[in-house]
């Protein structure tokens, strides 16, 4: 369907005419404002990240870098966004947090996915219902009780869940829960289930055709549903922003984001810096996923 | 067993000899093991999610605050429907909740319009090139809410901004004047303008990227079928693509619905503060009523979260209704 096969018929049945094709010129058009609605937002996030101060403490602001710095990645990586704690801190507690949950949350959703998958049994559906309907009630209509709930129980045990990232870990392994379930069953119905009969009858058994014949089928949809919880985690706010309070060491990325932006708010060459560090990771894991991101959201109704 | 073995046998012509070899095993972990397999992921759900929907109904009919989490102090008192009179009889509540309709309805019409239009043009461009502008589309999805907002803050700052400068530049009489300092955070019709655009420029992709795909499941002939009834682009849109992708739309909508209500993270930013509650949407409301208010009323943050809820809770049995005639749930 490129312009160069003029005579072809296209998708519509229609002739590529010249005329024709200066007719698509307001579709192009149309395609470039799109484009640069879409990523305009993303490279002033950068462009400004490499602006030294003086470009940016200005009223003639200039599209591209006059002189590209990385002072303000020097200060982010290397100084100390939040007095005492530096950047690495940080990034090891949100990858603490992310990765753990993600695969605390990706071994509990294969179990219970294989349940739903492969067996059929009385509280199945309501098991799905309850999925569905936990998924949308908002973590901000349940945050005060969650809250209180965290509190009570550090109390009662003497185990400290606010304050630092144990509690976090907890919450958003939970939060993952639904959605990985539920993308993770497809994949395992996929699985034929003759292969693991066949499995069985020579003699393999239940944890051997699991390791050996179901995992490395269902390994791309683990993969893509513990991308899709990495980023929800990475990017949660309110919740940590809840437990953590007033507890710098713990702080996740976003969190630090926001608390140097209420303090010192002025200073947007660092804040667009650590702003760009913050999406790098949910970008590049975006385009592994950005299929299944549709069709687990979706789920069955865009078919094919 | 006789089940069993019946089910074996209309699966083909493997024989008998086989359904005595797998019926057996399968039959001894049939009952517990789906269980014991969802146990652990349900009892996290209902400790972690699922409780404090209860106890967020129970704590909006008693008079919870900070002072009940000391330790030796009593627990909280049960004082009925006290939150809630309060709340219908409070001007300030229902004017949030009126802007978090109007702002909600505003970002899912907006979304819901552009993503659709920008999936039709994604379909008429040629591959190549709306490959290129899926991929920026792609940008603007993935960026998280906190980087987004701080952008689109950064792009509206009074003095320094880029959409302010520009504003300035351009003709007094086209525009009006005094745009570059001009704070577009202070007041709610500005501030919720620019939220909404942060919220519209992160969710249309996804119903852009979604409807392409739909339309892209949508057989050529009708669309042909039409053009020889001398159907014009609106007209088929309304009688080839929209019925067609109708559960799609029902779902798209219901997800951004839901999606918006809660939208809490770029007020957080936008806002910057707890100060101006003109700009106060609900979640932004419990929030500031359970841990900003001095001293926090667990209560009435409750009470608010209780009616977002509900709103929610509406919205779901709706999508409920459609994954269940999608056959999710069998």
């Amino acid at each position: 369907m490129s312009a160069t096969s003029t005579t072809a018929p296209t998708r519509g049945g229609y002739r590529r005419s010249p005329l024709r094709r200066l007719r698509s010129l307001p579709l192009y058009l149309a395609g470039i404002a799109v484009l640069l609605f879409s990523v305009f937002p993303v490279y002033w996030m950068v462009a400004t990240a490499f602006k030294p101060v003086g470009e940016i403490f200005t009223r003639d602001q200039t599209f591209f870098p006059q002189a590209p710095t990385l002072e303000h990645f020097d200060r982010v990586l290397n100084g100390q966004l939040i007095p005492g704690v530096n950047f690495w801190q940080f990034l090891g507690n949100s990858l603490v947090v992310t990765l753990g949950a993600v695969g605390m949350g990706a071994f509990l959703s294969l179990l219970a996915a294989m349940a739903v998958a492969r067996f059929r049994f009385k509280l199945r559906t309501a098991f799905i219902i309850l999925l569905l309907v936990i998924q949308m009630v908002p973590m901000e209509a349940m945050i005060i009780s969650i809250f209180i709930n965290f509190r009570q129980l550090s109390d009662a045990t003497g185990a400290q869940l606010l304050g630092n990232l144990s509690g976090l870990l907890i919450v958003y392994t939970a939060v993952s829960l639904p959605i990985t379930i539920l993308m993770l069953r497809g994949f395992v119905v996929a699985v034929p289930k003759e292969l693991e009969e066949a499995a069985a009858i020579d003699g393999a058994s239940g944890w051997t055709i699991f390791w050996r014949i179901l995992m490395p089928l269902v390994a791309p949809g683990l993969v893509a549903a513990s991308i899709f919880a990495f980023i929800t985690a990475w990017n949660e706010f309110i919740v940590a922003l809840t437990f953590l309070g007033r507890s710098t060491d713990g702080y996740t990325l976003p969190l630090t984001l926001s608390y140097y932006f209420g303090r010192f708010g002025t200073e947007w060459g660092p804040i667009m810096a650590a702003s760009t560090l913050l999406t790098i990771p949910v970008m590049i894991f975006f385009l592994f996923v950005q299929r299944r991101m549709v069709s687990g959201l979706t789920m069955g109704a865009v078919k094919g | 067993m006789a089940h069993t073995v019946e089910r074996a046998a209309d699966r083909g012509k493997e024989g008998t000899v086989r359904v005595t070899a797998d019926s057996a095993p399968k039959r001894r972990r049939k009952l517990p093991t789906p269980y014991l397999l969802i146990a652990p992921a349900l009892i996290l759900l209902a400790v972690v999610l699922l409780w404090p929907i209860v106890q967020m109904v129970w704590y909006s009919l008693t008079s919870f605050t900070t002072r009940n989490l000391l330790p030796n102090q009593p627990g909280p008192e049960w004082n009925g429907f006290a939150h809630y009179q309060r709340l219908l009889t409070d001007p300030e509540f229902w004017t949030i909740l009126r802007n978090t309709v109007v702002v909600c309805v505003l970002m899912v019409g907006i979304t819901m319009v552009l993503g659709t239009l920008i999936g039709i043009l994604l379909h008429k461009l040629p591959k190549w090139f709306s490959t290129i502008v899926s991929i920026g589309m792609m940008l603007a999805w993935a960026t998280p809410a906190l980087s987004a907002s701080l952008v689109f803050r950064w792009l509206f700052l009074p003095e320094r901004g880029l959409v302010n400068v520009m504003l300035d530049r351009l003709p007094d009489w086209l525009v009006g004047g005094g745009w570059l300092e001009y704070n577009w955070f202070l007041q709610p019709g500005s501030l919720f303008t620019i939220l909404i655009t942060v919220i519209v420029w992160q969710s249309f992709p996804f119903v852009a990227v979604s409807v392409l795909a739909g339309l892209k499941s949508i057989p050529g002939e009708l669309y042909e079928a039409a053009k020889m009834d001398g159907a014009s682009a609106w007209k088929s849109f309304w009688n080839v693509t929209f019925p067609m992708l109708r559960p799609l739309f029902a779902l798209l909508l219901v997800l951004q619905i839901i999606w918006d209500l809660r939208v809490f993270t770029q007020l957080y930013i936008l806002a910057n503060s707890f100060q101006n509650k003109d700009v106060y949407l609900l979640s932004y409301y419990i929030y500031q009523q359970g841990f900003s208010a001095s001293p926090a009323n667990y209560g009435m943050g409750s009470a608010i979260a209780v009616v977002m809820t509900v709103m929610i809770l509406a919205v779901t049995a709706y999508y409920l209704r459609i994954m269940i005639r999608q056959g999710e749930t069998r």
